[in-house]
């Protein structure tokens, strides 16, 4: 029943996101501020986290190659597959559950706790739309910050690949080059829109509904990571099974 | 003027306020006092309509909140400034940009009028050279006078203060109750204080009312609550030390 209760919470938020916008010079500046906050800062741990990644991958994939009738471009087809279809869009993004989710939901804790977002409902002002709708917007550029990481990813299967001498330059290209379908870059990124939307807004609900001080402001960081990992996978099952199967 | 008739607040089955009937007078500091759990905060988040009273009305100026549409509550709530217990300042703003805000949320300033008006306000408070300061990088009387100043850079009709001195030493809490009081007067706001401090009812208690579980117990000015016979009033004003002393030399002819 509280799960139910929370969850009919969430989606009133939504609604109340997306009512009684402000002032639109004053929201392009928050916009600005947040793709800064939460995309810009996030670029050197996600390109780090993406090469290696992409390296181990090529690696994994390379060691367990001892079938000589498996040709060695398979290294380069399957670390596109795994980084585009799985390590790019969703292993970052429960990274940035931790990362982004945690900032945003104690971040949105404290002003709740400090009574700062009192002050903005005293004032007439519609705080939902004022801490959460920039965060929306701003996440939306998340997908460029996957399409890094699938690049990364990509170049760290290669030199992992071409470097440790499991394979030469033109073979691990032409795996790469096979069997490829565009679509299934559609649906990478679409299921990046639906992590931004979930990574801006989960978080957001938990730091925004608390209650009590700094002490709960660290539990709600972290009920807030769980629970934005959990959708995420969830999510990512369901889109999967409705535009892949 | 701040009408309340019999306003009724409750949380979860308790009830916190009990049929609470006042007013308070434009131009006047007008103090709530009353001891921890008392009902003083609700009340004051009920004036601000954060909370919505289950029975009973609020009139600003002769119209009842609980009448107004969503628009006209909004409208009310800009003539509101709040000095909150914590102050309440946007971390991530300087001092100027936190004085600023109310303006650029609700005025069709242009900058430079912005910035005559925050300069007019900081000068108001004695803030000078704090402009570019973070909240973190000022001390806690520096803070309520940022409160203070982001609150009446509208020039609300209404001025509401939740403790204002708590976390200050006496010499500075005194400062802020004197720029409170003045800038009542100048402006002709109606103040609402919410404190337990005794020194701001000696100093700028031009009205004040009593809660006792959420019971409105007793109301008057600073001249009678020395004279009351009240005893959860008498119990609460000489709960401390100095005015006990007080009242013995008042006793005493001294």
């Amino acid at each position: 029943m509280h799960y139910l209760e929370q969850i009919g919470a969430y989606f009133l938020m939504i609604r109340e996101v997306f009512s009684r916008m402000t002032k639109r010079k004053v929201l392009w500046k928050l916009i600005i501020k947040e793709i800064d906050d939460l995309i810009t800062s996030s670029l050197g741990i996600v390109a780090f986290i993406s090469f290696f990644i992409g390296a181990v991958v090529a690696i994994q994939t390379a060691l367990n190659l001892t079938d000589p009738l498996i040709p060695k471009e398979l290294i380069g087809f399957a670390s596109r597959q795994s980084v585009i279809l799985e390590f790019a869009p969703t292993f970052i993004s429960v990274i940035m559950a931790g990362k982004v989710g945690s900032f945003i939901t104690s971040s949105i804790g404290t002003m709740r706790v400090t009574e700062q977002i009192d002050a903005l409902e005293v004032m007439g002002i519609n705080s939902l739309n004022y801490l959460v709708f920039p965060k929306i917007v701003a996440l939306m550029m998340y997908p460029f910050l996957i399409a890094i990481a699938m690049f990364l990813g990509i170049f760290g299967a290669y030199v992992a690949a071409v470097y440790g001498g499991f394979v030469g330059t033109d073979e691990f290209m032409t795996g790469l080059r096979e069997e490829f379908i565009p679509f299934h870059l559609v649906y990478s990124f679409l299921k990046t829109f639906i992590f931004a939307f979930l990574l801006a807004t989960i978080p957001s609900f938990h730091g925004f509904y608390m209650k009590g001080g700094a002490l709960e402001v660290g539990k709600a960081s972290t009920t807030s990571f769980v629970w934005t990992t959990v959708v995420i996978i969830v999510v990512n099952y369901i889109v999967t099974q409705i535009l892949l199967s | 003027m701040i009408e309340v008739k019999n306003l009724h607040k409750g949380f979860g089955g308790t009830e916190i306020l009990k049929g609470i009937s006042t007013s308070f007078q434009q131009g006047k500091t007008n103090l709530i006092i009353g001891t921890s759990g008392s009902g003083k905060t609700v009340f004051l988040k009920c004036l601000l309509g954060l909370y919505r009273p289950e029975n009973g009305a609020i009139y600003y100026d002769g119209e009842a909140y609980n009448e107004m549409d969503d628009d006209q509550q909004r409208d009310l709530r800009q003539q509101m400034g709040m000095v909150f217990q914590g102050s309440a300042l946007f971390d991530s703003m300087t001092v100027s940009e936190n004085i600023r805000f109310p303006l650029e949320m609700f005025t069709k300033q242009t900058n430079s009028e912005m910035a005559d008006r925050v300069n007019e306000a900081i000068k108001r408070v004695n803030l000078d050279g704090a402009d570019d300061k973070l909240p973190s990088q000022i001390s806690g009387g520096m803070q309520k006078r940022v409160a203070i100043a982001r609150a009446i850079v509208t020039n609300p009709k209404y001025l509401f203060c939740d403790e204002p001195n708590s976390g200050l030493d006496p010499k500075t809490a005194i400062v802020i109750d004197n720029l409170i009081q003045e800038l009542t007067e100048e402006f002709n706001i109606t103040t609402v204080i919410n404190t337990h401090d005794m020194n701001s009812v000696m100093e700028i208690g031009a009205k004040i009312i009593f809660l006792k579980n959420g019971h409105l117990e007793w109301e008057g000015d600073k001249s009678q609550i020395f004279k009351t016979d009240n005893k959860a009033v008498t119990d609460f004003v000489y709960s401390s030390n100095l005015f006990q002393k007080v009242r013995e030399a008042q006793l005493k002819g001294l």
